[in-house]
């Protein structure tokens, strides 16, 4: 029972980002040919909601569900580490046109050529994970 | 029905979206796709090799149940509320790519010319979806996050690293968009 309400926030977000066509290969090639304002649309409010959510849930001392404080922690300090991990997502998600979330919405939806995505995800996991303590931070 | 058929509306998406994000900060959690990565990882074994992946897996099932979710809600979406009007991309887009070989969405939400099941029989096109994908592992590790992660959550939570990060990632998608993309097709 306790894992029905993530079950049912992932299945909310599945229908979402494919519905919004965010899990679309095309929407991707589009935003990034600035052809069009949809993808970047669905960001900016996206980002706005939690952004007013998050000042509402500070302001107010709002807690979670089991009655302890919200609280989210800082990403860690570093440079180097967003700007070029940053650029490589980059160039991967303009490749092949999806982010995590829609590789595993598209291969429910049946998609199986995208579990040839997922597999080259888990690799880059597995390659990140051997190499981690000799990358600048 | 109309309403569930058609391409929703970004300002509608994006709502739901930033919902989806607090109801994950609600239940205590925060919302991020690309460390089930890291968790399918070490299901898989990876513990025994890096010490990265050592760690309690088991207080990362919430987000497995998040995944499931969202899987099952592909499927529903693409079954059951889709209709032929949907992806409808800018005419010049559907034009550059017809240069490309790639065929016009018609309505599908990836085309046939990288997704199709004809892919199998290609080494070219196995190979880029693998090597995407491993860009895209890589990169979100190494980054800490994703789309969901950084875009959504870091950037929601005013947070300096997401910022260099996404603008990592759109650095990153508009020098393949631009100048790899076309030396590759």
């Amino acid at each position: 029972m306790h894992y029905i309400k993530y079950l049912l926030v992932g299945f909310l977000f599945g229908i979402v980002l494919t519905k919004s066509e965010a899990v679309s290969w095309y929407r991707i090639y589009e935003m990034f040919q600035f052809h069009s304002f949809h993808m970047y649309g669905i960001i900016s409010v996206a980002i706005a909601t939690g952004l007013i959510g998050l000042q509402i849930i500070k302001r107010n001392n709002v807690r979670d569900i089991d009655g302890n404080p919200i609280v989210i922690a800082d990403k860690e300090k570093g440079s180097t580490r967003y700007w070029v991990g940053g650029l490589i997502f980059g160039l991967g998600w303009a490749l092949v046109g999806a982010c995590p979330g829609p590789i595993f919405i598209l291969i429910g939806a049946g998609f199986w050529s995208v579990i040839l995505i997922l597999v080259g995800a888990m690799a880059g996991t597995f390659i990140f994970g051997l190499l981690k303590d000799k990358l600048p931070s | 029905m109309e309403i569930l058929t058609q391409t929703w509306p970004w300002y509608f998406s994006g709502f739901l979206i930033g919902v989806v994000m607090l109801l994950l900060n609600y239940f205590g959690k925060v919302f991020g796709m690309s460390s089930n990565l890291r968790t399918l990882c070490t299901i898989a074994g990876a513990d025994k090799f890096a010490d990265f992946f050592k760690f309690d897996w088991k207080a990362q099932r919430w987000n497995l149940a998040v995944l499931i979710g969202a899987m099952i809600g592909g499927f529903v979406a693409v079954h059951y509320m889709s209709n032929p009007a949907n992806v409808a991309i800018n005419p010049k887009t559907i034009e550059q790519l017809a240069a490309l070989g790639i065929d016009a969405p018609n309505g599908k939400l990836a085309p046939q010319a990288l997704f199709g099941n004809e892919i199998f029989k290609s080494p070219k096109i196995i190979c880029i979806l693998i090597v995407g994908g491993i860009l895209i592992g890589f990169g979100s590790r190494y980054a800490g996050g994703c789309t969901s992660g950084h875009a959504i959550s870091g950037l929601s939570n005013l947070q300096i690293p997401s910022l260099k990060a996404v603008i990592g990632f759109f650095v990153g998608g508009l020098i393949m968009a631009h100048f790899l993309f076309p030396l590759i097709f």
